[in-house]
């Protein structure tokens, strides 16, 4: 077979064929192949950045707890002083109480020990008295004698 | 206008429709068509290193365009076979790939200028070429055969022996002796009207794709003059046209024969 026109029409046809797949055809198959690698290129960025959040998340959780436990010991740390003071106060108060308790029974001692002492020396009166009208075998008005009674009981 | 060299429109087709064959054996069984065997083992080979190359390359992040390609092309095919077949796909789909990219391929050769391979070939001293292996019967029933083989290897691997004679003997009729050989009758012609229709199809298509791109090259040298000149323009038109509507006829092939390879052998799993 020579070269010849038919070789060339058939040429020609194939080179509009080239074309027109350049221009109608391809387009379609090369929108595909990118729409592929825009959705693989979103997907990746997409677990990347999913996995980045996780990061700071995991950091931020870790910091959050460090926060939580600082705390949790300050708020200890508190409540120990507090417990401290409490007991360092109603320490404070209780002594306190005794010495009051103490003071007013001293006082109570120190007046009962008065009135004893008073009631005694009205006794002793009264028994001094008793005690000369037995000497004298006669009445001694307590009355007459009562300021002398009276200077002798507040002589005791 | 060149004229023709021999003959006329008849002679040029005829001339066209020749396989190229070794002397010592035209027409004989041993009559090898090396056209078609060259020419889709040149694809098949090619098919295989681009692939290859792309696989061996391929990254986990964002694909290049050759091997965002190349993942279209599998995850299209993969997801036919998932459609139909749902066991095992790591036989069938590579073979679903190959035969849907080797095929298109082979198909593709169609699109190529009818004359061009042979007037290359003719400067080295060889005289019939055809450049598309799969408008040679041989070849579409070398593949459909090969499907028939795994049709029948799928058969006794997923029923069994006994299994797949039985279903042969019973089914679809029943299991009354009687129907044994009647069922067996219909079994035999289905079993054998898978290989060839998958063949014939093939064929048929890109036969007489190949055999209108011809009658219209006729027009190339059909006149002289004007008129010449005219079909001339009008053959152009043609040949860019079918070639158009050619490359729709090639992926409906390959995709056919593909669908039905699979469809064929997931069949071959089905229990009746």
């Amino acid at each position: 077979m020579d070269f010849n026109a038919t070789l060339i029409g058939e040429m020609i046809s194939f080179a509009i064929l080239i074309w027109f797949s350049v221009h109608f055809i391809w387009p379609h198959i090369n929108k595909a192949i990118e729409d592929r690698q825009v959705k693989i290129a979103e997907g990746l960025n997409a677990a990347e950045r999913a996995h980045a959040e996780l990061k700071s998340a995991d950091v931020k959780v870790a910091g959050e707890i460090k926060q939580a436990r600082q705390q949790a010991s300050e708020i200890i740390d508190k409540a120990q002083q507090q417990a401290n003071q409490i007991i360092e106060k109603a320490r404070a108060e209780a002594i306190a109480e005794i010495n009051r308790l103490k003071a007013s029974a001293q006082d109570d001692i120190a007046s009962l020990a008065q009135r004893a002492r008073d009631q005694l020396r009205e006794q002793v009166g009264a028994l001094a008295v008793q005690g000369a009208s037995k000497i004298v075998q006669r009445e001694v008005d307590a009355s007459t004698h009562k300021a002398l009674l009276d200077q002798l009981a507040a002589g005791l | 206008m060149a004229s023709e060299p021999t003959g006329g429109l008849t002679e040029y087709i005829q001339h066209h429709l020749k396989h190229l064959t070794p002397h010592t054996s035209e027409g004989g069984f041993w009559a090898v068509h090396v056209d078609s065997v060259t020419v889709s083992l040149v694809l098949g080979v090619l098919f295989c290193l681009w692939f290859w190359l792309k696989a061996r390359k391929a990254t986990a992040g964002v694909p290049g365009k050759g091997q965002a390609f190349v993942e279209i092309v599998l995850e299209f095919v993969d997801g036919q076979v998932k459609d139909v077949f749902h066991g095992d796909r790591r036989v069938l789909g590579p073979l679903a790939l190959t035969v849907f990219v080797w095929v298109f391929l082979m198909n593709a050769m169609d699109l190529l200028p009818v004359d061009l391979l042979p007037w290359i070939t003719e400067k080295f001293g060889i005289g019939h070429f055809r450049a598309v292996p799969t408008a040679d019967i041989n070849m579409t029933f070398a593949m459909s055969l090969t499907v028939f083989a795994l049709i029948i290897f799928y058969s006794f691997k997923a029923k069994g022996a006994g299994g797949y004679m039985h279903e042969l003997f019973t089914a679809p009729f029943g299991k009354h002796p009687l129907l044994w050989i009647p069922n067996f009758a219909l079994n035999l012609v289905e079993l054998a009207s898978k290989p060839v229709s998958l063949a014939m199809r093939l064929f048929g298509n890109m036969y007489a794709g190949e055999l209108v791109f011809m009658l219209i090259a006729g027009l190339f040298s059909a006149g002289a003059g004007l008129a010449g000149w005219a079909l001339y323009g009008a053959g152009i038109i043609g040949y860019t046209v079918w070639g158009i509507f050619h490359i729709l006829i090639i992926s409906i092939q390959a995709f056919i024969f593909m669908v039905l390879t699979i469809v064929y052998i997931s069949m071959a799993h089905d229990h009746h």
